[in-house]
This record gives structure tokens, sequence and C-alpha cells, in this order.
């Protein structure tokens, strides 16, 4: 059978088309994960501090399309409104964030976050108007003395002087408000504490004698209860960054694995049936004992006791992929090899291995594919497994790893269900492709499954 | 035996240092608190030389100083695991506090078997049962519905739908617990009762993702079978459609089935590492799970041990069966 005929009976089976569709999508999202997302970021996922502007175990932003109550989404704002006059000495910076606030639920907190350079010691001061035109001071404070330096800062809703200021506000609200939060004050009616929605503006104003405050970034963070495509974990990562990323891993491990123990077991199997007599036997016997281990138990010392990164453990699972292809392949070798035109080209003097992988190992060809299409579900599985166990490479988290972080904070009992569902299902439709085009391709080398 | 001595290789090293470093610790806490001995040292250096001198004599006494693969150490290593001697655990205990590995493993092993023997009885006779059923339908909806059900769900981790049950019945509707270990003591007599209790979910999810990729197995086995001329006679003669099905059939398809069952039962027992810890089911798995994690050598090696031979057991238990099912294997 050459390749045309493959590639053309491939093409008249719909399970593997499906396959190869899915499996060009995952494709697809590997390539956008490297371009969009960069590695560094990605490298950063076990680095809490790196999350912190991030909210906390928060669903995924589409719940809102389901639900009647519109769950407050978590919003950075990068891009204020600024302007700058310059009355005498003294100049203004004025950053106007605009919030059109339309949830059913108030924020979790507020966080202004900024690194400014300047000189001298400025004021900033934060407020923000709100929908029913009350405006209400929020912080005043001068920045410590400098001498161009850049200084960053965060400053929280939780802060005692935003309390202090909100304090004054009190005889706008009939209520009490002084044992309530910050974000439940300023996002509330004055009737009752009941969301107010509408157009917020926080301003925040840098004042400074003589020279301009440079504000190199800023940005304000409205705290909320949902979160981007896939939400985020406990960790306050988004789920979304190490789904992507995951694709790409995934996809290498499953195949890289796959391709080794096949091309391994292959070689192995068609040289010990080529050979035959005490070759055979002794290779044999040796398949035997590897075959004979308890592969997961192994595969877990291994990974404690030599190391964990992530090419270690493809070739941890390569050693237990090869043993199954090399007897499926030996004993194909051995019925090829009895073929004519074996004969004579060992009668004309051919050399062993051009035989080998001149004549048989081409003949092979289309069980060499459906057993690595076969072959890279369970290795996406069982890699998921060993990470799941909290051995995976750490440097590069994978699916399972998220999946471990999600069983070790308990997301299945707390139900957190967009922290379960996506990754095992990625593994499911990862493994999905290849078993569609595994299957075609069986059919393909095996017509008798055929019928 | 192969199994064995990777294992040893591997934790070899490891386990030395960790036995050297127990040693040193006994030993010096031997010495210090016998005051009497301490008060006839006259200088802390003579004191420190001594025990020096104790650490190295006890160390060549347990043979520590030689590698631990010098013949006589692995041989006696080897010698001491057949007998079933594992030493004592270096971390872990019982549930009754018992620190001889024997004990650990004799008491987390029948919980495993419980578990996964249960969950693969119940697989294989569905299993079988489905397999058979979609075998003499073949395209039907029965036989399509099995396949698509087999190939979709052994991509799926068990461990996932193991978390998705949870997810569901022990958040969603609370009708089992989240957790496998019962909370009562061992002792009290409604222990049995809230194991099994707490059994149903990880049983579940075992017996959901397993009899798919059974039953399929088993109509493939099948199909080849009832080609066979025998089946054709005997349709002829008249007898009825589900006795050939069931019985002759199944009979002649029996050998392979056997032998899947064999692997996939001691097969069962490895995978079991996963599933326990996400159920926290307390068998040997989760056993094996903990020793990783605080490196406790003797359970290791324990544990391995016994999945091993309890992998080999199968295979061999296999071949018989085979035999017993296809007398053509018997000669040869």
């Amino acid at each position: 059978m050459n390749r045309k005929e493959i590639f053309h009976e491939f093409s008249k089976s719909k399970i593997g088309l499906a396959g190869i569709g899915i499996l060009g999508m995952l494709f697809a999202l590997s390539v956008i994960a490297v371009i969009t997302i960069p590695v560094d970021t990605f490298k950063e996922w076990n680095d809490p501090s790196s999350w912190i502007n991030y909210p906390k175990t928060s669903q995924p932003a589409w719940i809102n399309y389901f639900s009647s109550e519109k769950i407050p989404e978590h919003k950075i704002l990068t891009n204020p409104q600024t302007s700058s006059q310059t009355t005498g000495e003294i100049s203004i910076i004025s950053q106007y964030y605009v919030i059109d606030y339309s949830y059913d639920g108030f924020p979790s907190d507020f966080i202004f976050e900024y690194s400014a350079q300047y000189s001298g010691a400025p004021l900033l001061k934060m407020l923000v108007t709100r929908p029913d035109g009350l405006k209400i001071d929020l912080m005043s404070r001068s920045l410590p003395q400098s001498d161009s330096f850049i200084y960053s800062e965060q400053i929280f809703s939780t802060d005692d002087s935003v309390k202090k200021n909100l304090r004054k506000n009190s005889n706008n609200f009939v209520f009490p408000i002084d044992l309530l939060s910050a974000e439940d004050v300023v996002f509330s009616e004055t009737g009752q504490n009941k969301i107010l929605k509408g157009k917020y503006v926080f301003q925040v104003n840098f004042y400074n004698v003589d020279s301009i405050v440079d504000i190199k970034s800023s940005k304000l963070i409205l705290g909320g209860k949902v979160y981007g495509i896939i939400g985020t974990d406990e960790l306050r990562r988004d789920l979304a960054v190490g789904l992507l990323w995951g694709t790409p891993l995934a996809l290498f491990i499953g195949i890289a694995v796959a391709i080794g123990s096949v091309v391994i077991g292959l070689i192995y199997g068609v040289y010990a049936g080529y050979k035959g007599k005490k070759t055979d036997e002794a290779l044999m016997r040796f398949n035997d004992v590897i075959y004979a281990l308890p592969a997961l138990p192994l595969l877990i010392i291994l990974a404690v006791t030599i190391g964990n990164s992530i090419f270690l453990i493809v070739g941890f699972l390569v050693i237990f992929g090869w043993v199954g292809v090399a007897k499926v392949s030996r004993s194909m070798a051995i019925q090829i090899k009895t073929l004519q035109y074996i004969e004579s080209a060992k009668i004309m003097g051919q050399k062993d291995i051009k035989i080998i992988f001149k004549h048989i190992l081409p003949q092979l060809l289309p069980y060499t594919f459906a057993s690595i299409a076969i072959s890279v579900p369970a290795a996406i599985t069982t890699e998921a497994g060993l990470s799941f166990l909290g051995l995976g490479d750490p440097t590069f988290p994978t699916w399972g790893q998220i999946l471990h972080d999600a069983n070790s904070f308990g997301a299945a009992a707390r139900g957190l269900w967009w922290w379960i569902l996506p990754p095992g299902i990625m593994i499911a439709i990862t493994g999905l492709a290849f078993v569609f085009i595994g299957s075609a391709m069986d059919k393909i080398a095996n017509p008798r499954l055929k019928r | 035996m192969a199994t064995l001595l990777v294992t040893i290789a591997l934790v070899g090293s490891n386990m030395d240092a960790i036995l050297k470093q127990s040693v040193t610790f006994e030993v010096r806490q031997q010495v210090t608190d016998n005051k009497q001995l301490v008060a006839s040292f006259a200088s802390p250096d003579e004191l420190d030389s001594f025990i020096t001198a104790q650490i190295e004599q006890r160390i060549k006494v347990l043979g520590l100083d030689e590698p631990w693969y010098s013949p006589p150490r692995l041989g006696l290593t080897m010698y001491k695991i057949l007998l079933l001697d594992f030493g004592h655990a270096t971390f872990l205990t019982s549930d009754s506090g018992s620190s001889d590995v024997k004990d650990i493993l004799l008491e987390k092993l029948p919980r495993t078997i419980l578990l996964f023997t249960t969950a693969t009885i119940i697989v294989s006779l569905i299993g079988i049962f489905l397999g058979a059923l979609s075998a003499s339908k073949i395209n039907s909806k029965i036989d399509r519905l099995t396949s698509t059900f087999a190939i979709i769900s052994s991509s799926f981790p068990v461990w996932w739908i193991g978390m998705l049950m949870i997810f569901a019945f022990a958040f969603v509707y609370q009708i089992f617990p989240a957790r496998a270990t019962p909370l009562i003591p061992v002792t009290d007599p409604g222990y049995v009762v809230a194991l099994l209790y707490h059994m149903t979910l990880p049983l579940i999810s075992l017996v959901l993702i397993g009899f798919g990729a059974w039953a399929y197995l088993v109509r493939n086995f099948m199909i080849g079978v009832l080609q066979e001329d025998f089946i054709t006679a005997k349709q002829a003669i008249g007898i009825p459609e589900k006795k050939i099905l069931y019985r002759h059939a199944l009979k002649n398809a029996a050998p392979p089935i056997v032998t899947v069952l064999a692997l996939s039962l001691s097969g069962s027992l490895g995978g079991a590492i996963i599933t326990e810890a996400v159920f926290d089911w307390p068998g040997m798995g989760r056993l094996y799970f903990e020793a990783i994690n605080v490196l406790d050598l003797p359970v290791i090696i324990g544990a391995t041990y016994v999945l091993t031979a309890f992998f080999l057991g199968s295979i061999f238990l296999a071949d018989i069966l085979y035999a017993y099912f296809d007398p053509r294997v018997r000669t040869g």
C-alpha cells in the first residue's frame, strides 16, 4: 500500500477526519498560546505575587449570561484619561477611570496601583464621583520625599485612611456606614444599603510643586467575583492562561512519547523478529521483563528519585511504552521475512540493516502511524496522572497540575466546577482526537477490522 | 524480581543515607541518656570520639559500611523481602499504631482488594453482558452506543471522573461523603457499614469509566467467535439464539477475556494509586502515595513488592486459566 492509497483511504473515514479536525484546532490553540501569552508569564504560574491583581476563586465571566443576577466582573482598568494643568508653581496631573457599573452585587474590593517618578513630595488625592452626583473623598496623602526615584504603591480599599475619609460622609447615608467595608459604601445607594448602578468616575490627582509627576504606570482594579473565560483559582491564577499553555505541553508530551516509544519498539521488534533464534529469544525475554514491571508505581519512584523535568518524564514514559509495539512488530516481521522478496534480497547479499530499514519497516508504516496515534492518549493521561500526584515538572505546569492544585484545595467538594471541568475536558478532547485518528489508521493497517 | 532490583537500585542509596542518620541519632541519644557513662568521660572531645566509635561499630554490625549494591547486602535484602520481612516504616504507621511494614500492608491491602475487585467484577459482568449483546446485533443502536461510549470513556482519566463524582454527589446533591475514609474508629461495629457506604462513590466512578472499554473488548472477541462455522451449525439445528450466545459463543471467547480480566485486576491495583488519592480511600494506593511523599522507603519497597507479586501472580493465573479454557495451548 503506498502513501497515496493510505491518504485516500484516510480521507474516506469520517472519524479520522474528525480527529484531524480536533487536532488542528488544538494546534491552532497552541500557536495562539505561544504567540499571545509570553513564556515568562507562564513561568510565573507558581509565583503567587505575579497574580496578585487577579480575583480569588472567581467563576468564568460568561456565567452572567445564564443567571438573572449579574455577578460583578473583575475589572482591571489600565487606560485612564489623563489631564494635566499647571497654575503657577503647582502642577496637577489627574487620571480618570470611568466605570459603568451595572452588576447586581458589590465589588469585593478596589485597588489603585501606580508607579511614579517625581522629585519633591507630591500630594495624592483620590476621589470618586458617583452616578447620583455625590463626590466622596477616598484618600489624600503625601508621597515620601524623593529625588526622581520611581515610587510604586498599591492603595487598597481596606486602607484605614479610606475608611476615615468615608466616615466624613456618614451624614449622606441614612444607614450607619461605620461597620461597612469601603466598597459597600462607595457603591451603595444613600437610602438603603443596596447597589447603586450607573457611571462611577474614580479620579486620582497628583499635586506637586515645581515639577511634574511622571506616572509610569497605573491601574485601578475593581475586585469582582467573575473573571475571564475560565475564571481563576484559589491562588488568583487565571486558569485560561494555564489551560492555553497546557495545550502545547500536552501535545508535546503525548507526541514525543508516542513517537519515541513506537520507533524504539518497532526497530527492536523487527530486529528480533528478523534475526530470529537466540537473538530473538534473548531480546524477547528482556521485553518480557519490562512488560512485567508495574508501570505507574515505578514511574512514581523514578520521578521521585531521579527527577521530574518534563524531558525526563517523557523518557520515563518511553521506557514503559515501547514494549507492546515491540511484541506486535516482531510477529509482523516474522511474517514478512518469509516473503520471497526478502529472501532474494538476502541471497543477493544485502546487509541485514538495509533489509530491515528498506524492505521490512516500510511495510509496517500504516501500523506505525496507527500505533503512534493510539499511544498518544495513554501518554497524556499518564503524565496527567503523575502531575496530579504532584510529581510533574513544576516549571511547566500542565493540565494535570491544575487538577492537582484543584484537588489539594478540595475544589470538587467545594463546588468549584470551573477549576475541575476544563482541564479534564481538554485532556479528554486531546485523547479523543488521537483515538479517532488512530482507529481510522488502524482500519487501514488491519483491513480485517472493517467488516 | 526485576522490579524489586530496579526499586532497590533506585532507592538504595537514599535508604542507606537515612539508615545511617538514624543510627547516628540513636547512638547519640543512648549515650547522652546514660548519665553515668557521660560523667565518666573527662572531656567533651573524649565523649565525642567514643560516640563516633560506637556509631562506626553499629554501622559495621548493620553492614552499612558497604554500599547497597555489594552482593552480600543485596542478597540479604532480597532474602528478607522474600520472607516478607520489610522492616519498620520510618514515618508511617498503621491505624492501630504499628510501624511494622507488614502490619501496615496487611491492614491496607484488604481495603484495596475490596474496592477494586468489586469494581472489576461489576465492570466485567456488565461488560461481558453488554459486549455479547452488541456483538449479536452488530451495527444496531446498542452496538453503536457501546462503541461510542467505550471510545469516549477510555479517554477520560478515572481520577478526573472521580473528582466530577465528588462534585456531583458530595457538593450538588449531598448524598455521599467526599472523603472515603470513615470517621468512626476501626473497632466500632458499624465500621464495615460505614466503609461500604463510603465506598459507593469510588465504586460508581470506577464502574462508569470501566465497563465501556470492557464491552467493546468483549464485543470484538465475540464477533470473531460468532463468525465460526460451529455457531452457524448450532443456529441451523435450532438452538435458541440466547443459548448460543451466552453458553457456546461466550465459552469460546473466554480465553482472551479471562486473560484481560486477570491483567486488569492486577492493573487496577497499580492504577489505584491515583484513584485512592482522589477519594482518600485508605488502601494500598494511598499508602503508596503517602510513603512516596515522605520517602518512607521500607513502605515503598514493601508496597512495590506486593503490587508486583499480585501482577506476576495474575499473569500466571491468566496463563493457567487460558490453558483450562483453550486446551490447544496445553501442549507446547
